[in-house]
């Protein structure tokens, strides 16, 4: 089965079944990701198949399973915690930012936090209010945490392998509404560091960067803006922190124009923090500012409203004839 | 009124006739925490009254067997720890004081709680402090000096929790407890013959976190103690504020013991210490022990008790003391003699001299430690950061 075409979720399964087979200290823990698989079946048939001590069914309590994954952490196990849904991690928030981010710094490196946070976010669902958010530069801001969120199978199977495999604390945002996209999945490649962005699509006029969810979003931007005779180069980030910066910056070199898309609301989001970068590294390239392309600094809308609120094809377009114009 | 606010003004001699909640809790866990609000003296566990003498009764039936083996030489292991362990506390609130210490949790009043739990364990156990179990610390013999590193400012935390299975002073309260927990999952897992205990405060059992680890804990049946040490304030609020119901009595509705013991009394501390570390090494899951204690000076230097409490609630606990309460015992009984007691005086002079030296010589953290020790694996915002703060820092010496 070297190379097999799966859905996103299909290969988190897979690559969660693949570590607990490789390393008994590999526990999967959170709110029904036992008989159920959890809400979106990411973890289907891993109790089954692991037992109840393997897959862990705890009580519903954010805040109780990661303080107990990091006392499993100190103990010497690898928890992988799901937590059911981007609005529900802030009740563990505290024990993540006081606790699970700072401990290998506050005991000078004598103990490690191998501490997997799975979070499914973003929106695009039609759910009700607590599912659809992107709270990913609240986790990017804080130092010890590491944060990524892939864009495809490929990248879901082997960046959860490598963030298992991290002797960090790793928030993995899982894009919920690209869950039953289908894509190649490589089982015998040798992947690409965690942490490196990739060019998805090359091109030379603008560069767009964008990570999860937002990622096909820009490809589909990209294909229709080269029907108007425009050459979109489109940047997968994959992690939110660190941030390849070298990466985007070669991008921009080449391009001299960046537009940042991602569905939190921009302001003191992940595109302020890479709009402000990139200008420092690339003042003299830069042909036009480097622009945002985001939520608004509104409540996650209802569902209805939704399709007005994520950058779709044409506010990114938008974006895109706007860096052109400079 | 509660109990615990006037249990303070009261006789403080426990029940002998009333069956401890405590011990009956042993016996019958569901059906042992009776509400005792309308009772004004609290049901304690007690081997060793505030005047010295040994008691049995039925309270403590239960739990005297597991200190049946203390030797006199055991006393005064204990007298001994607790007077060190005093002697440290009040230098480094004298440090404090004195400038070398940004900040101080002093644990006065509450060596009992502490030392009859801390001789408890095991090597192999471990142990999750909040931020004032120096006297724990002393058990597991961790280096004071090690404590005093993140009160000067040099580091936050500092030491290696593996080394004497001793992790870091836990500042947000209650955080710790759900560590615990899932270190004592672990245990469980790994099928080791051992046990987990968490320290905690009154304050802290009104957070989230310590509900969670109380429920975490009995629905997965961990080796863990949870030990409250109740010291009756928690900075300037009351226990008045903190609950309604008397502490131990929390255990029974996640279903798991709940035993309220004296935690002035270092003997009756032990006793109950060990008694729910058995249980739990036999896998019979968690327990709440309720240290009833108070805490003699203030939550922190930064504090001022005379603010929110009264001098004649201080004076009847200090008629409590713990360290007086075993002096007299081991006097009574020839256990030692005066000769011993100015022995250790002068070993605690000592040590707090060394304590004093030690501090002062501590170096300040060299400037690229602000760096250090942020990820296991490397972070490149890190790296970028680090070489950018050198660069800067070196621009000074080319300027000279």
């Amino acid at each position: 089965m070297a190379v097999e075409k799966m859905s996103i979720a299909k290969a988190l399964n897979e690559s969660l079944r693949k570590a607990l087979e490789q390393d008994p200290k590999v526990l999967i823990m959170g709110e029904d990701v036992g008989k159920l698989g959890g809400v979106f079946r990411i973890t289907d048939g891993l109790q089954k198949d692991f037992g109840e001590e393997r897959v862990i069914d705890t009580p519903l309590a954010e805040s109780g399973i990661v303080g107990t994954a990091i006392g499993l952490a100190l103990r010497g196990y690898r928890p992988v915690v799901e937590i059911q849904f981007d609005g529900f991690v802030f009740p563990a928030y505290d024990q993540i930012v006081t606790q699970l981010a700072k401990m290998h710094a506050r005991a000078l490196g004598k103990v490690k936090m191998p501490v997997v946070i799975r979070i499914p976010y973003a929106g695009g669902i039609g759910a009700v209010e607590h599912h659809s958010e992107s709270p990913e530069a609240l986790f990017a801001h804080v130092p010890g945490l590491k944060v990524v969120s892939p864009s495809n199978a490929s990248d879901a199977y082997w960046m959860l392998q490598q963030a298992i495999l991290s002797d960090d604390p790793v928030i993995f945002f899982e894009p919920k509404r690209r869950y039953w996209d289908k894509g190649e999945v490589d089982f015998d490649a040798i992947p690409g560091e965690l942490h490196k962005a990739r060019v998805t699509r090359e091109g030379s006029d603008v560069t767009l960067a964008a990570y999860g969810p937002m990622v096909k979003v820009c490809l589909e931007a990209a294909a229709a803006a080269a029907e108007e005779g425009k050459s979109v180069e489109v940047v997968d980030l994959r992690s939110m922190s660190p941030v390849d910066f070298d990466g985007l910056q070669a991008s921009v070199e080449k391009t001299r124009r960046l537009v940042v898309v991602h569905e939190a609301p921009t302001f003191l989001g992940m595109g302020s923090e890479i709009a402000a970068r990139i200008t420092e590294r690339c003042f003299y390239h830069l042909e036009a500012p480097v622009l945002r392309v985001g939520g608004f600094h509104a409540p996650y809308p209802p569902a209805r409203l939704e399709d007005e609120y994520l950058p779709g094809l044409d506010r990114v377009l938008d974006a895109v004839d706007r860096s052109l114009a400079y | 009124m509660t109990v615990e606010s006037t249990a303070a003004r009261k006789p403080r001699r426990s029940s002998g006739t009333k069956r401890a909640a405590g011990a009956a809790s042993a016996a019958k866990p569901a059906a042992a925490a009776t509400a005792q609000t309308q009772d004004a003296v609290p049901q304690l566990v007690q081997l060793l009254t505030p005047e010295g003498e040994r008691v049995e009764n039925a309270d403590n039936a239960e739990f005297a067997p597991f200190v049946a083996d203390i030797t006199t030489e055991d006393l005064r292991g204990l007298y001994r720890d607790m007077v060190m362990t005093r002697r440290f506390d009040g230098e480094a609130t004298a440090l404090q004081r004195q400038g070398e210490l940004g900040l101080w949790a002093s644990l006065l009043g509450q060596e009992a709680a502490q030392i009859g739990s801390g001789r408890a364990l095991n090597d192999e156990d471990y142990v999750f402090p909040t931020y004032r179990e120096h006297g724990v610390a002393w058990c597991r013999g961790v280096d004071p000096t090690n404590l005093l590193g993140m009160f000067r400012g040099v580091n936050h935390g500092g030491w290696d929790p593996n080394t004497n299975n001793f992790h870091l002073y836990t500042i947000v309260i209650g955080s710790q407890t759900l560590h615990a927990t899932g270190y004592a999952m672990g245990v469980a897992k790994d099928g080791a013959d051992s046990a987990v205990i968490a320290y905690f405060g009154d304050g802290a059992s009104s957070q989230g976190d310590v509900m969670e680890a109380f429920n975490f804990a009995a629905v997965y049946n961990s080796p863990v103690v949870f030990f409250c040490q109740n010291n009756q304030w928690a900075i300037s609020e009351p226990t008045e504020r903190q609950m309604r119901v008397p502490l131990y009595q929390r255990a029974q509705g996640f279903g798991f013991p709940g035993v309220r013991v004296d935690g002035n009394d270092v003997l009756a501390c032990l006793a109950v210490t060990r008694w729910a570390l058995d249980r739990a090494r036999r896998g019979e899951g968690p327990t709440l022990v309720e240290a009833f204690t108070y805490r003699m000076g203030a939550h922190t230097t930064s504090d001022d008790p005379t603010k929110y409490r009264r001098d004649e609630e201080t004076a009847a606990w200090e008629a409590k003391d713990p360290i007086l309460r075993l002096k007299a015992h081991l006097l009574a009984t020839g256990g030692a003699d005066e000769a011993y007691f100015a022995e250790l005086e002068a070993e605690s002079e000592a040590m707090g001299k060394r304590v004093r030296e030690a501090v002062r010589a501590m170096p300040d953290p060299d400037t690229m430690a602000i760096f250090e020790n942020v990820y296991a694996d490397g972070h490149a915002l890190v790296d970028e950061e680090r070489a950018q703060f050198a660069a800067y820092l070196a621009s000074f010496e080319e300027g000279h």
